[in-house]
């Protein structure tokens, strides 16, 4: 279940954000996180912010998979 | 941006997980989250892993473990005068004796489909003379958002709001479901729950049910390293939970979202379709929150599998439904086998309805009403082509 | 003219007249309506094509639309994509009592404005008024007649093995833009249907010279739903997910709602089944018509046992099923 769209907040007012989704934007609402901010990539479910995405910390899994694949040539730059 | 398609990387993934699976046997892999069987099915994953991997649907679509005597409470309540009824679009098709929230809204019932929690006080406030009840169903992720309407709409008195919940809970429901199973290898635990309650929350996954998971997004890329991660952990011989959404899924989840969960609602039993009652699965309305809960405001006493509304009217005497699930691993009608899927061990076209008596136009069973559903997602993105694959 | 409608304005009597001489003719005058008697004369073909089709669409206006425009391209896009040039349309129209007169103007003159863009006449129409409660607003019903020539002769409606299916635009537009508006998403920008007539796209398709072996305009139940209509046993319809051309803003949208563009309806684009020789004419001649910018070769026929599915960017495959029920959006 759940089905949830990242997008980026690029406004934030009265505890709603204005979400990014490339194309559209849409008002949702904050009350459900702390911190958001401008720039923030968010993933929201049903008219709410459930998350804020964290992109940094995608290295270590991208370790794993490197780790356990041994990738074609052509993939790594 | 999230979305890394390249293929070769995918197809270096496949090629990985094809030498992990090689002579470990069978291999039966659930994934507990409607959204990835709507995923699974749709990139094809299942075509992309090596014969003796099978991938099975789980309790994961909230729309099908709504017990038929939740969809009668909803169909008794949405046909209260001066009602105006709003749920998610998921819920309105869902059959129950013949009639749905869809069939009452073709009838001229007012019934409106929401995008958010929040569009019921929207609808309040504008219709101050009507009842505005709002159906609360979903697991984690989504209880948070009702409890939010709910805290908005106390903060602001608003007195013509309310919500029947139908909420629930997933841990307790795997467990449940596979305490005693030697049926499934892994889990995929659902990524966006998990968002909610944490990685650290599935931890019971290996611990209890001796069983490695894996916290999963719902690209094709993020369910195929899902895949690989658990491959990884049957070749090794290791039991883990492992968190293959870390963008989205923090160890302890959202603390914000569980706190507000938790001041609006309490644990509280609940009804399965296809599994009966599941301990301290459901969650109801805090005392404090009364007002707000329908339960409350239309006298609807709840006694397991019964209920009764305390309304003296006489045409809605045929409201006092029953509602009979169940209980043994087939319906009442015994003309699906609902149960058996949603535990994963059958796939829908082994059921003697599916496609034929059961089509999401005109679905029998709940597997196949939700476009997430198994039964109708299986429909919708079959694999069954020429037999050449899947 | 002002207020609303009165149950008197379609009564056949005096005011009835009124609403005739104050809002319809002012909006569609041509000489063909000026007798205002019950049947125009028009000039006809040897074979033509005759189309209806109502519409009872919510909202009444709508982002990049309405009822108005609706009404004429639905009806004018079927004649087009039979092969016929459309020629005429009529306008009958069934409105509740207590209809705002002003709306009625509005609609009447983007009716008049649409069959103008299409190069259509309106040659006959007709008004009900039903009391309120018995219709929802306004129901307009077209119907037009659209003439074949030597040089336009009717399209087969066959697809043909080894046939390129290609598509003159983006798909899904006016679906979702009716989804977004009905449930109140407030995006920004609103997402615009693409309600238009396609008659200028289906002419330089004709004008290349290549061979049509099918045509349709996929409305409602999507392009899913004329693959379905095209289909034979005999026969295979593939289709690249990756070549499905939609809108950044209609594909956000689709996430947001849980929708799969293929199932979504269109009123600006079509579909065509073209011989594999003269594929690469007929998209070329599209690409320079306007509107038919992006157009693209969204599939194949080949030899089958009348699957249709699509190729996933990961060459694994799905099947196309028939659309059924209406959509809904969904959240869980």
């Amino acid at each position: 279940m759940c089905l949830a769209v990242p997008g980026k907040i690029i406004k934030i007012e009265d505890g709603f954000a204005e979400i990014d989704y490339g194309g559209i934007s849409k008002r949702v609402s904050l009350r459900l996180v702390e911190n958001a901010k401008i720039g923030d990539y968010a993933l929201v479910h049903a008219g709410f912010v459930i998350q804020i995405l964290n992109l940094d910390v995608a290295c270590e899994l991208e370790k794993f998979i490197k780790d356990t694949v041994d990738f074609t040539d052509e993939d790594e730059k | 941006m999230f979305n890394i398609k390249s293929s070769l990387k995918i197809k270096d993934i496949q090629r990985k997980i094809a030498e992990l699976a090689w002579g470990i046997g069978k291999i039966t892999i659930m994934e507990v989250c409607g959204t990835h069987t709507v995923s699974i099915r749709k990139y094809g994953i299942q075509q992309l892993l090596p014969g003796n991997v099978r991938l099975v649907s789980g309790p994961g679509c909230p729309v099908c473990v709504t017990d038929k005597r939740d969809i009668t409470l909803a169909l008794s309540i949405a046909t209260q005068e001066d009602v105006i009824f709003t749920c998610f679009g998921d819920i309105m098709r869902v059959p129950c004796d013949g009639r749905s929230l869809y069939s009452l809204y073709e009838e001229g019932k007012d019934i409106r489909i929401v995008t958010s929690p929040l569009d019921a006080l929207t609808i309040a406030q504008d219709n101050p003379k009507k009842q505005i009840v709002y159906f609360g169903i979903g697991f984690e992720t989504t209880a948070p958002l009702t409890a939010a309407l709910i805290e908005a709409a106390e903060a602001r008195g608003i007195q013509n709001l309310s919500v029947l919940s139908a909420h629930k809970t997933m841990p307790q429901a795997i467990i449940h479901l596979l305490k005693d199973d030697n049926t499934i290898d892994a889990l995929i635990c659902p990524g966006h729950v998990a968002s909610i309650i944490g990685a650290h929350a599935f931890s019971f996954v290996p611990e209890k049910l001796m069983k490695p998971a894996v916290v999963a997004g719902f690209e094709a890329y993020d369910i195929m390293i899902a895949l690989l991660g658990i491959m990884k952990m049957l070749h090794d011989g290791e039991r883990k939970c492992m968190n293959m959404y870390p963008r989205a899924v923090k160890p302890q989840g959202n603390k914000e979202a569980l706190s507000l969960l938790y001041k609006v609602f309490e644990p509280c039993d609940a009804l399965w379709r296809g599994m009966g009652k599941i301990p301290s699965s459901g969650l109801k309305i805090r005392e404090y929150y009364k007002k707000l809960d329908a339960l409350s405001k239309f006298n609807i006493n709840i006694n397991d599998d019964k209920f009764s509304i305390n309304i003296s009217d006489e045409k809605l005497k045929d409201t006092k439904v029953t509602s009979d699930v169940m209980r043994n691993g087939q319906d009442e009608t015994n003309k699906c086998i609902c149960a058996r899927i949603l535990c994963g061990k059958n796939i829908p076209p082994d059921c003697p309805s599916f496609g034929e008596a059961c089509t999401p136009a005109n679905p029998l069973g709940a597997c196949m009403v939700s476009s997430e559903g198994s039964c109708a997602a299986y429909y919708r993105y079959s694999n069954l082509l020429h037999g050449d694959i899947g | 003219m002002n207020g609303k409608i009165t149950l008197a304005q379609g009564s056949g009597g005096k005011a009835y007249r009124e609403l005739i001489q104050k809002v319809f003719l002012p909006a569609f005058f041509n000489e063909y309506l000026r007798p205002l008697t019950d049947s125009a004369v028009c000039d006809g073909g040897e074979r033509i094509a005759f189309t209806t089709d109502s519409y009872v669409i919510k909202p009444l206006f709508f982002p990049g639309g309405d009822i108005g425009r609706l009404c004429v391209c639905g009806t004018v896009n079927d004649l087009a994509v039979s092969g016929a040039i459309p020629k005429y349309i009529s306008v009958g129209m069934i409105i509740e009592a207590g209809f705002e007169v002003k709306t009625l103007v509005r609609i009447a003159n983007s009716i008049a404005k649409a069959a103008e863009e299409a190069g259509v006449i309106i040659v006959t129409g007709d008004t009900k008024v039903v009391e309120g409660g018995s219709a929802d607003g306004i129901f307009i019903n077209t119907a037009g007649v659209g003439v074949f020539t030597k040089e336009r002769p009717p399209v087969e409606q066959k697809v043909k093995l080894k046939d390129k299916i290609i598509i003159s635009g983006y798909m899904a537009s006016h679906g979702m833009a009716i989804m977004a508006a009905r449930m109140d998403m407030e995006f920004k920008p609103p997402i615009e249907s693409d309600v238009a007539p396609i008659i200028s796209l289906v002419d330089s398709v004709i004008k290349s010279g290549c061979k049509i072996n099918a045509m349709r305009d996929p409305t409602r139940g999507g392009v899913a739903a004329t693959l379905h209509e095209w289909i034979t046993p005999d026969i295979d319809i593939v289709i690249y997910d990756e070549a499905l051309p939609v809108r950044p803003d209609v594909a956000a949208a689709c996430e947001i709602l849980g929708m799969d563009p293929l199932y979504i309806a269109n009123e600006g684009i079509m579909l065509l089944s073209i011989p594999e020789c003269c594929a690469d004419l007929a998209l070329k001649s599209l690409h320079s018509t306007p509107g038919g910018e992006n157009a693209a070769i969204i599939g194949e026929v080949i030899n089958g046992s009348g699957n249709i599915y699509s190729i996933t960017e990961y060459g694994t495959k799905r099947r196309i099923i028939v659309p059924e029920g209406e959509l809904l959006p969904r959240i869980c």
